[in-house]
């Protein structure tokens, strides 16, 4: 057997009552076996505010360069120069190895494109963006009951097949707590690389017991012990070959390059890199998740922002490192079954601000990334960058509401009804029509 | 009416940080008036805190270095040399540090040598035993002056630029401040007015997320928040916004009016961001009905308001400094309020007035019920709470006071989950047993809660959703199991657990601890246990 006989075996899966009184219970050999398909949703969020206008550049909008002054990047082709992605818009240099899968239409951007939250709180930016609702801290009264609640844990409700190894959760967060976004009724679970030494078995299962009716840490514990079950047993299948993307005819271009890792016993990195691959591999069993999150901060760049170096470029590169690593980790089948969205709070101030930095701001970008995906395009209803567009004479105007692309997913990437996404996912929504087209039939 | 060992237990775990031994029984014949008595200054300092630099000298520190960097940039022949004295916090930089000086005395250190570093600043959790990244070379021989040492030697250029030498300095002082305010909470003798201290300093958040502030963040607490946890609000707000690790954090020491001397010379100009998180987290609140205008507005008065950086001779307080070349000239006009141009004094008029604002009485009142009393905190709590902030002209320790007489905050004795702080913390004055402080900030750095470091001004959260996750439970259970290896051979497990959740300890729990294989199993199976995990 591959997997690794650890503590949490036992417990996982069994009422906790029989756990605790047959502590030598049969372990649970996890089916490595090919089988039936299943999508794969990962959400990655990007705390602080993303600058779109950087992160994909409208080099092509007469206003740009008087626009963004000094943090103006150069044409394609130029030194550090932007990646063109059609011929007006440019992926910022640091997101280098994301271009191919752009080539290769696995990769589509959205830009101008914000949640319906207009105000320009970080806090309450993020809670809207997790909490699916059109204003903040204000629960539609349906959903007002059910407690605090994210959308992507709502959606993991209306999932149309149930996983085919029901002891294992089909929602994983990569941290040590759940966000908001993956927090309600669906039970889920959650990883980070372990850093201190497990304690035996015995002992576990009496906190088992101890914790027995406990609300907060009996749900807690449970999903702890059931998800690091998984986590061991999926690590100690050796990460796949690497995947290239496939070449792009006669253009010669750059590849992405991360090697994907060796098969180490247990990645010990909690940069986002590597937990991106190890979420890979968490991805690839058939009795792995369906629906992911991650998170990374670094995007609130008052100051010293910087154009293709600086505090920016550093902020974007490990995450198109880390997405360039999950895809190469992924085998070619789930790869071609996976959907990564990724999002932030809302964009950043047009202009300069007065120290090199950009402003809490409205419109931005949001990128669709996976095998599954209709990509190789920016799509947009463009808004322009003259200063009578701006949203508030300050923000990039935007045009297109990220629940129409989140809908759009939800719907066609893993099948959820467009009435169940309405009424429970995205609440007050009903006018937002779903983007059509965004994954492959 | 609360029985009297259940009331002495809320009293040494809600608000105190856990019991020392024999806490308990100090609290028990009067909890209310045990707790009140700490709300007298007693003017010590912890013995934690010995030995680490003011604001003002890390400021300085880092004036001088950047100086030193700039000369070193310039051919030799135009430098002039190592820059006078004149300000007293002076001290040598880099291989400088220790050697004697000129003008005489000779310098401590800053910190002691050190052989490896960690970087607290990148926000990543990766554990503090990973490989040093950085190595101090040794120091050459004879030393050297600030701004002159690594002048005229190219080949020492790269190994002493001061400004390096000085950062990486920086990290490990943070690491030691870090330590010393474990240490500081893991032996108070007055738990509860700790505890507010912890409370404001995360009200006034600043983290080594900027690495900016690395060196800054103990000095902050120490001078913006310890003064005045029982004072005034209006006196702490004005304290922490002024403070170069404030003023650094969010960015508002390179804020640079349109229209001021260097705005009109340059294309450099406001940053709002000290501006929105004062009114969104520190005083009105998010719905405290603020709009944009009012947010560009305060960030114009606030201009100015900056850090001793190269070239300046006067560092203030603590290192402040108003720059009058890049304050924006003009009236301006805040909340409806017309502030008539007056330089800094603009600032501190808007702060008043902002600390007297009636949405930031319900904005503090809220926060101080969640912390106190329940995550949910009741509506009549907060509302009475808001009314002694309103009539006490902001009075903290009286705000304090009203805590310990709300009813509310007795009712439930387990309402809070334990922080990941509050666990280290409790467990380590609950056994008296303080391991090397390297460990516990390392510890408390996987368990995701390492002193200084929350993830955004808004500071750690204060509920416990955002605390307990399966991952986060494991990890719990896992550092709960660490201190049981570690505190067994000291402690009596009987005796532990009538010591600290004895009130409160359902029949199950003493039955698992009792009956445990062995001490260390013991003490885990008390420090993960439900009551335990509480306060």
């Amino acid at each position: 057997m591959l997997f690794r006989s650890t503590r949490r075996q036992f417990l996982v899966g069994l009422p906790v009552s029989l756990a605790v009184a047959c502590p030598g219970f049969g372990s649970l050999a996890l089916a490595m076996a090919a089988a039936p398909t299943a999508r794969r949703l990962v959400v990655v969020i990007l705390r602080g505010a993303l600058d779109g206008l950087a992160a994909v550049a409208p080099y092509g909008d007469p206003a740009y360069r008087s626009q963004r002054g000094p943090l103006a990047m150069a044409e394609p082709g130029k030194a550090d120069g932007l990646l063109d992605l059609g011929g007006h818009f440019g992926l910022h240099p640091a997101l280098a190895p994301l271009h191919a899968f752009y080539r290769n239409g696995q990769l589509a951007v959205f830009h101008a494109v914000a949640s319906p939250y207009r105000g320009r709180s970080h806090f309450d930016g993020q809670d809207l963006l997790e909490t699916g609702f059109a204003t903040p801290r204000q629960a539609p009264s349906s959903l007002r009951e059910a407690g605090e609640s994210g959308w992507l844990n709502r959606a993991l409700g209306l999932l149309p097949v149930s996983h085919p190894f029901p002891q294992n959760r089909p929602g994983l967060a990569m941290g040590q707590t759940v966000p908001l976004i993956l927090r309600g009724a669906a039970p889920v679970s959650s990883w980070a690389p372990a850093a201190m030494p497990e304690p035996n078995p015995d002992l576990i299962g009496r906190l088992v017991q101890l914790y027995l009716g406990d609300p907060l840490l009996a749900p807690a514990l449970e999903e702890g012990l059931r998800g690091q079950l998984f986590a061991d047993t999926a690590l100690a299948v050796p990460a796949p070959a690497p995947v290239s993307p496939p070449p792009v005819g006669g253009m010669g271009g750059p590849t992405a390059a991360t090697p994907a890792p060796a098969s180490a016993p247990r990645p010990s990195g909690g940069d986002f890199p590597a937990l991106a691959v190890t979420l890979a591999r968490f991805l690839n069993p058939e009795a792995g998740p369906r629906v992911a999150v991650m998170e990374l901060g670094g995007w609130d760049t008052h100051a010293g922002q910087g154009a293709a170096k600086g505090r920016l470029a550093d902020a974007l590169r490990p995450l198109a490192v880390g997405l360039a690593g999950l895809a190469q980790t992924l085998t070619p089948e789930i790869w071609r079954q996976t959907a990564v969205v990724v999002v932030t709070e809302f964009g950043r101030t047009v202009a300069v601000n007065g120290t090199g930095g950009t402003d809490h701001g409205t419109g931005g970008c949001a990128f669709l990334f996976g095998g599954a995906v209709v990509g190789g395009r920016v799509m947009t209803d463009w808004p322009g960058l003259a200063q009578p567009a701006l949203f508030e004479g300050r923000d990039l105007m935007p045009t297109l509401d990220l629940r129409a692309v989140l809908k759009g997913v939800l719907r066609d990437h893993l099948g959820l009804p467009i009435a169940g996404i309405n009424a429970t996912v995205f609440p007050d929504s009903g006018a937002v029509a779903p983007v059509a087209g965004l994954i492959r039939t | 009416m609360t029985a009297a060992p259940l009331m002495s237990f809320i009293a040494v775990n809600r608000f105190g940080l856990g019991g020392r031994p024999e806490e308990r029984a100090a609290a028990a014949s009067d909890p209310r008036g045990w707790l009140k008595a700490q709300l007298a200054e007693d003017g010590t300092v912890s013995p934690a805190f010995a030995g680490l630099p003011a604001g003002g000298e890390v400021t300085g520190r880092l004036a001088r270095a950047h100086e030193a960097e700039q000369e070193a940039r310039r051919p030799p022949s135009l430098s002039p040399g190592a820059p006078g004295g004149g300000f007293g916090a002076e001290t040598g930089v880099g291989a400088g540090a220790g050697a004697p000086r000129p003008g005489g005395g000779r310098v401590p250190p800053l910190v002691p040598p050190l052989s490896a570093v960690t970087d607290p600043a990148n926000g990543d959790d990766a554990p503090m035993r990973r490989p040093p990244k950085l190595v101090i070379p040794p120091p050459p021989p004879g030393g050297g002056t600030p701004g002159g040492a690594a002048v005229g030697s190219e080949a020492t250029v790269g190994l002493q630029d001061p400004l390096k030498q000085l950062q990486i300095e920086l990290r490990d002082l943070f690491r030691r401040e870090a330590g010393a305010r474990i240490q500081a909470m893991a032996t108070a003798d007055q738990p509860f007015r700790e505890r507010l201290v912890a409370f404001w300093s995360n009200h006034f958040t600043v983290s080594v997320r900027r690495s900016e502030v690395t060196g800054l963040v103990g000095a902050f607490e120490r001078e913006a928040i310890r003064p005045h946890v029982t004072g005034h609000f209006e006196d702490m707000l004005l304290a922490a916004i002024r403070h170069p690790a404030m003023l650094l954090y969010l960015d508002n020491a390179q804020s640079i009016g349109p229209h001021s001397q260097v705005g009109l010379r340059s294309r450099r100009g406001l940053n709002e961001n000290l501006a929105r998180e004062i009114l969104e987290l520190r005083t009105l609140g998010v719905e405290g009905g603020y709009g944009q205008d009012d947010v560009r507005a305060f960030a114009a008065i606030l201009t100015g308001w900056s850090v001793l950086g190269p070239r300046d001779v006067d560092g203030g307080t603590n290192g402040f400094v108003f720059r009058p070349a890049t304050h924006e000239p003009g009236e301006k006009s805040l909340l409806g309020v017309r502030y008539p141009e007056g330089g800094e004094s603009e600032g501190v008029a808007a702060l008043a007035a902002l600390a007297r604002h009636p949405a930031t009485a319900r904005h503090v009142a809220t926060r101080l019920a969640r912390h106190f009393i329940a995550d949910q905190p009741p509506a009549a709590a907060v509302a009475r709470l808001e009314r002694v902030f309103r009539d006490s002209g902001g009075d903290l320790g009286r705000l304090a006071g009203a805590l310990v007489d709300s009813p509310e905050a007795w009712a439930e004795p387990l309402a809070k989950i334990k922080t990941p702080e509050e666990l280290v913390v409790s467990t380590l004055r609950a056994t008296g047993v303080i391991w090397p402080l390297d460990r516990v900030v390392g510890q408390l750095r996987q368990l995701g809660q390492m002193s200084f470091s929350a993830p955004s001004p808004a500071g750690w959260p204060d509920v416990a959703g955002e605390w307990i996750g399966p991952e986060a439970v494991m990890q719990r259970i896992e550092w709960c199991a660490l201190a049981g290896h570690r505190l067994a051979p000291m402690v009596r497990p009987a005796d532990l657990l009538e010591a600290t959740i004895g009130p409160v300890a359902r029949p199950e729990t003493r039955q698992v601890v009792l009956q445990a294989a062995s001490v260390a199993e013991a003490v885990t199976l008390l420090l993960a246990s439900p009551e335990f995990q509480r306060r």
